[in-house]
């Protein structure tokens, strides 16, 4: 049973300055699902640019056998022919063009350079049976949900006669229910014999999912566990990752509750293109000085609209309510009047919505209040970069300089960048927007201790995340949001991931 | 780690800044070879600020437009309309100088108000925009001048073309001496800021560059600055568009490096969605540069009617691409949010040289524009080379700034004093 389809041996990968992988060893026996976890920049995606041609055979030492035979692949599509799939966690497909262009896009049905539409329709139609998606084929693929996205991905890769699948991070923008979905395909697909290489980040996914799990962690393979020898064990994993036991994943804190700070009162949103669609119904929440509140909600809840439309009506129409400042109603209808209310947003998105990449970290820092540096509009340079290194201390920022340019820091490091810069703007209200979305294991640690600092100084703090444990972790209060209602307000002490999602999938008429 | 490879370290880091110099160097050494001397005689000089001065004054406002992520393909039609406006105000109307030329530029803010409504607050992309510009305001510029020159227009308002500076020896001089004061005057003060700033970077700690380069560089732009004075000081002095170019440049260079506006378009260029949800106001902004670029744009229209003596229909055809052209070959990403006021000078300057000496040597526009084009192609080409061997988005140069590409790595502290110290040793 337990024959290798996949050796790589003695893999050592180096940049320029930076060894990114040393001696790495992977064993994948035929049919399992394997896992392969470590912290940010441990070099798994490396692992994998490796094994798929992405990086050419002669750019990196050692070797890698498939079906027991040696292979030097020069380019992805190299590595294809052989059967070995990568899907990345940036979905690779093309929003304009139908489901069916984007399973056959490179591959096309075509006979004499001319393409088949009826034949290419019809495969991709089986194709989708297969994963489970029930879409028409021509639908473009703009018009379907990310989670749906991630199976035409799947389906392409089948379409390749795929025989290692290779899913780098295929959860991460999905909501739980789609999640679930995703890995029980994998387990389906295993069932027909696919092999599978998962990297993933949830540790309760990979204990569902994993035959073993290859740890790596500063470029180098730490352990291989086996779920037949009962080694996969999520102490056992973190373990590996960190190199440490971690105590406690949470910070102990010793919440100092005060009054009221924010008040959101009745708050409807439509949705931006769609006027007939309400994102957010009459929600109401407060949230108190000192407090840690959560907001949870599966996939498409309204909690990042909710969120991005009370902080100058970024997302959607707000179509009715009113927000409180202790006690007193405040405008916050654009972003500069809601900073100026001492409220700060913090984006799920960093790349896209949080930092300018191609500047410095001090320059993302002084953005949000840039006044408060500025003498008559001229920028107080030294003045900045006092404040920037400041934080980059403070915050453990790691970094050459405050002039390293942030798109080259790592997701943790970037999301310190951007607390920084919300802390600078000195708020009464911080909302955080998934804080730790994508950042490894120690660095959640110190994000979550910043948190707890925060709160301790008296700020508000709102969490918005999708992972319940972290909620809990570190929440005093959790509303929970389903189809844009406010279903459920509990305390900490009552809070249970159950209850939690209880409410989450509770629908109000 | 010796102090050679960390200079060549060093330079290799900044390869497209050290290269767009060299590539100055290189043309003009090229062409003072092949125009037998001519093209550095002190009276070509002189035609070469003073022929070129539009479109820097025009590539100054691009390169800000351009930082943004926008662009404008109007300022050529904007500059012959404001030609034509002045010459209806002066020669026609009989208004004096003082008052058509704040007229003049208040026109030139109108029509960047009419553009940058359009993009920053209707949304239209502003290529569209100023497309239709580019068109409308030609037409303008016809309508009002009914295709025919108006000319001649007063004294004052032709020095602001081809006057120069009085000369206080009186003419008897060899050398023109109020310009020598001007040129080792600016010279002194650029090597005060340099070492000003300097100091301050190794205060806090950011300095990367190597003492040898440092030297070098400020050494050889102080002595270019004393060359081009001497050369300007030995036939009639500082012409006046040079007075105004540079207060622009200096103006300008401060207003994008410190002051809040220069850091939003900064960020508005970088990351329009990260800037907004910091409370940016993007649209204002847009707004602004658009208005600032007409005002440009019309004074680019005012010098160059000024030098022509005359109010033509054709006036400023073709400029939008020279000043854009320079706006790239001086590094700015056509991406948005990098670029520098400083880079679109020498970029123009690389274009300008160019024009001069090919048009020197009795090459026709067929072959200026071939060459141009050809050079605009490897100077951008270059940049997304060098882009991609660096492997970020920093790599694209943003000259004359502080350090740009730390080593990716996070963990590694940077040794950058103890490099510097070390550098200067050797």
């Amino acid at each position: 049973m337990n024959t290798p389809i996949l050796q790589m041996r003695g893999i050592t990968k180096t940049f320029p300055g930076v060894k990114a992988l040393q001696d790495v060893t992977l064993d994948v026996n035929r049919g399992e699902v394997h896992a392969i976890c470590g912290e940010n920049g441990a070099g798994k995606s490396t692992l994998m640019k490796v094994l798929s041609g992405v990086y050419p055979h002669n750019t990196f030492d050692g070797e890698i056998l498939f079906e027991n035979e040696p292979c030097n692949f020069s380019s992805i599509s190299d590595s294809e022919k052989r059967g070995i799939v990568i899907i990345h966690q940036e979905l690779a497909l093309s929003p304009f063009l139908s489901i069916a262009e984007n399973i056959y896009l490179g591959n096309e049905q075509a006979t004499n350079g001319w393409v088949d539409w009826r034949k290419t329709n019809l495969e991709a139609a089986r194709l989708l049976a297969r994963v489970g998606l029930d879409e028409n084929p021509v639908t473009p693929v703009q018009h379907i949900s990310v989670g749906k996205q991630q199976l035409v991905e799947i389906a392409k890769a089948l379409s390749k006669e795929v025989k290692l699948l290779i899913l780098d991070e295929p959860t991460a923008a999905l909501n739980d229910e789609d999640s679930g979905h995703l890995l029980d395909l994998i387990l389906h697909l295993k069932g027909q014999g696919v092999t599978s290489i998962i990297i993933s980040h949830k540790l309760n996914e990979i204990r569902k999912v994993a035959d073993a799990v290859t740890i790596i962690r500063d470029g180098k393979t730490i352990e291989t566990l086996r779920l037949d020898e009962g080694q996969i064990t999520q102490e056992r994993i973190i373990r590996g990752m960190v190199g440490r036991d971690l105590e406690s994943l949470y910070p102990e804190r010793e919440p100092n509750i005060g009054d009221e700070v924010l008040r959101i009162e009745d708050w409807s949103v439509r949705h931006p293109q769609d006027h007939s669609r309400m994102v957010v119904r009459n929600a109401n929440l407060h949230v108190r000085k000192g407090e840690v509140v959560g907001l949870a909600g599966l996939m498409g809840a309204g909690r990042t609209e909710l969120a991005m439309s009370v902080f100058g009506r970024t997302y959607g129409t707000t179509v009715s309510g009113k927000v409180y400042k202790y006690g007193e109603e405040i405008n916050t209808s654009t972003v500069s009047e809601a900073i100026r209310h001492g409220i700060a947003y913090a984006t799920e998105d960093r790349k896209h919505y949080g930092l300018n990449l191609i500047e410095d970290i001090r320059r993302n820092i002084s953005l949000a209040a840039l006044r408060k540096l500025a003498k008559r509009g001229f920028v107080d340079k030294n003045q900045e970069t006092v404040v920037a290194n400041g934080y980059r201390k403070s915050m453990n920022i790691k970094a050459p300089s405050v002039a390293a340019i942030t798109g080259k820091l790592s997701g943790g490091n970037q999301q310190k960048v951007v607390l920084s810069k919300w802390m600078f703007s000195d708020p009464d209200v911080l909302i955080l927007d998934e804080p730790t979305r994508g950042i490894d294991v120690g660095a959640k640690f110190e994000i979550y201790t910043i948190i707890a600092k925060l709160a301790a100084e008296g700020k508000a703090v709102i969490v918005i995340s999708s992972e319940l444990p972290e909620l809990l972790g570190i929440c005093d209060r959790i509303y929970t949001l389903a189809a844009g209602h406010i279903t459920g307000e509990v305390p900490i002490a009552e809070a249970t991931q159950e209850t939690l999602m209880h409410y989450m999938t509770k629908e109000k008429e | 780690m010796s102090a050679l490879r960390e200079s060549l370290g060093f330079l290799t880091s900044r390869l497209r800044q050290v290269g767009i110099f060299v590539a100055l160097i290189l043309i003009v050494l090229l062409f003072q070879g092949l125009t037998g001397g001519i093209l550095l005689q002190p009276q070509n000089v002189t035609n070469l600020v003073v022929q070129n001065s539009y479109i820097l004054i025009l590539a100054i406002g691009m390169v800000m437009v351009i930082i943004a992520g926008h662009i404008d393909l109007s300022v050529g039609s904007v500059a012959g309309f404001i030609g034509a406006v002045a010459g209806v105000m002066i020669v026609h109307w009989g208004w004096p100088w003082w008052a058509a030329i704040p007229a003049c530029l208040l026109v030139g803010a109108l029509v960047g108000a009419w553009q940058g409504y359009w993009i920053a607050y209707v949304g239209i992309p502003a290529f569209i925009v100023t497309l239709a510009g580019m068109l409308i305001f030609r037409g303008l510029t016809l309508i009002t001048l009914r295709n025919q020159q108006i000319t001649p227009f007063p004294a004052e308002l032709r020095a602001l073309g081809g006057g120069f500076l009085p000369d206080i020896s009186g003419g008897t001089s060899v050398l023109e001496w109020l310009t020598v004061i001007l040129g080792v005057g600016a010279t002194a003060a650029l090597l005060i800021q340099a070492f000003k700033e300097r100091r301050i970077r190794r205060k806090f700690d950011l300095e990367s560059e190597p003492l040898v380069w440092f030297i070098i560089k400020t050494a050889f732009t102080s002595l270019l600055m004393l060359i081009i004075t001497f050369l300007l000081a030995s036939y009639r002095g500082t012409p006046i568009v040079l007075v105004v170019l540079a207060a622009l440049v200096i103006a300008y260079t401060a207003l994008m490096n410190n002051s809040v506006f220069g850091r939003h378009t900064y960020a508005i260029g970088g990351n329009l969605h990260a800037a907004e949800l910091s409370g940016i106001k993007t649209k204002a902004v847009t707004f602004r540069l658009f208005v600032n670029m007409g005002v440009l744009a019309a004074l680019a229209g005012l010098v160059f009617t000024a030098r022509l003596n005359s109010a033509q229909p054709a006036g400023g055809t073709g400029f939008e691409l020279d000043s854009i052209a320079a706006a790239f070959i001086g590094g700015a990403a056509v991406t948005g949010g990098i670029g520098t006021v400083a880079g679109a000078m020498i970029g123009g300057l690389i274009m300008g040289v160019l024009n001069n000496g090919m048009s020197i040597l009795g090459l026709g526009t067929d072959y200026q524009q071939l060459i141009k084009g050809l050079v605009l192609l490897v100077a951008v080409g270059f940049d997304i080379f060098n882009k991609n061997r660096s492997g970020g988005g920093g790599g694209i140069g943003k000259r004359f700034k502080l350090k740009t590409s730390p080593p990716p790595a996070e963990e590694k502290p940077a040794p950058a004093s103890n490099e510097t110290v070390e550098a200067g040793r050797k």
